[in-house]
């Protein structure tokens, strides 16, 4: 098994083995549950799920809580799934801690990234400002022209245009681990991840 | 946050002495060049403490050749071997910008005089 769920915990820095100091987000990784294992026969593809976090049975609806039973787990706040390629030696109920990562290897996060609301297309897609003088009338941060004319008479699909920005599932890869802390299930990664504190991340070991 | 200090407790250096904007220190830092290490002295007034836990960083400025310099140093970093306290200066700001603008007579800091 190479992954696990983990929470964001904050920033820091960090001075390396030589001295040198690296921003460091530091992540609450596991201890994970496995929930379910889904094979090939049974759910056409092949995936383990895993709970992060107990949670009071009482504020878990009946059907979860049937599903926690049935795999013979703790209630659990949060339930993610991995697809993997082979998940013949995975038992149910098993647990899943950090002790499979070390210092110095590559993983990819996956989280969610902090929402933005709606923007401009300067912030959403990186447009140029126009001109803040010369002649500029009422339009600093517009989008510019957005087609052509009588031919196609209409907006391609996907152009970029304002909307909705952030809120998105964003995976990090190739981020080096610089310390694990077995006994807290602490591990730092360097850099910086998706999303806000306290959000829920997918971690897994990147394939050599 | 307390708990990220918590679990960067290891990489807190216990040995720095109590220092804030105005006082004079001595940063003796190392300095690695291809495999020998030698010790270097950089002396001046503290401008501003900066952050918290291992992130906090102090600013120095002194005056080289005419020239005003200023160094940023991490608090925690291994490359600093030890910082000494010259003088406790009098000010009234955590952060004395105030003094870039001053030279020659104008740039001194009233000493504090411990009662003895």
């Amino acid at each position: 098994m190479n992954f696990i769920l983990g929470k964001k915990l904050g920033m820091a820095s960090f001075f390396g083995p030589a001295g040198r100091a690296f921003p460091v987000t530091i992540v609450q990784a596991g201890p994970c549950k496995v929930v379910q294992v889904k094979t090939i026969e049974k759910d056409k593809y092949e995936a383990v799920q895993i709970g992060f976090e107990d949670q009071k049975e009482h504020r878990v609806n009946k059907p979860l809580t049937g599903h926690f039973k049935k795999a013979g787990v703790e209630t659990k706040k949060h339930l993610r799934e991995f697809r993997c390629s082979d998940s013949s030696g995975i038992e149910v109920g098993s647990e899943i801690n950090v002790t499979m990562f070390h210092e110095g290897d590559n993983i990819a996060v996956t989280g969610t990234s902090k929402g933005k609301g709606f923007q401009g297309v300067v912030k959403r897609w990186g447009m140029h400002l126009q001109g803040a003088s010369h002649g500029t009338h009422e339009s600093h941060r517009g989008p510019g022209s957005i087609g052509m004319c009588a031919w196609p008479s209409r907006v391609w699909k996907g152009k970029r245009m304002p909307g909705r920005m952030g809120n998105d599932t964003v995976t990090i890869k190739n981020i080096e681990i610089l310390k694990v802390i077995p006994e807290q299930n602490i591990l730092f990664i360097k850099g910086s991840l998706p999303g806000a504190k306290n959000g829920i991340l997918k971690i897994r070991k990147m394939e050599a | 946050m307390n708990k990220l200090n918590d679990l960067h407790s290891d990489q807190m250096k216990t040995d720095r002495p109590d220092f804030h904007a105005g006082d004079t220190l001595d940063v003796h830092q190392r300095i690695v060049e291809g495999n020998k290490e030698r010790i270097q002295i950089f002396t001046g007034v503290v401008i501003q403490v900066k952050g918290t836990g291992v992130g906090k960083t102090f600013t120095i400025r002194k005056i080289s050749n005419g020239i005003g310099v200023e160094r940023i140093f991490p608090l925690n970093s291994p490359f600093i071997d030890k910082i000494v306290r010259v003088k406790e200066g009098k000010v009234r700001q955590a952060r004395i910008y105030y003094f870039r603008q001053r030279r020659g007579k104008s740039a001194r800091i009233q000493e504090v005089r411990k009662r003895k």
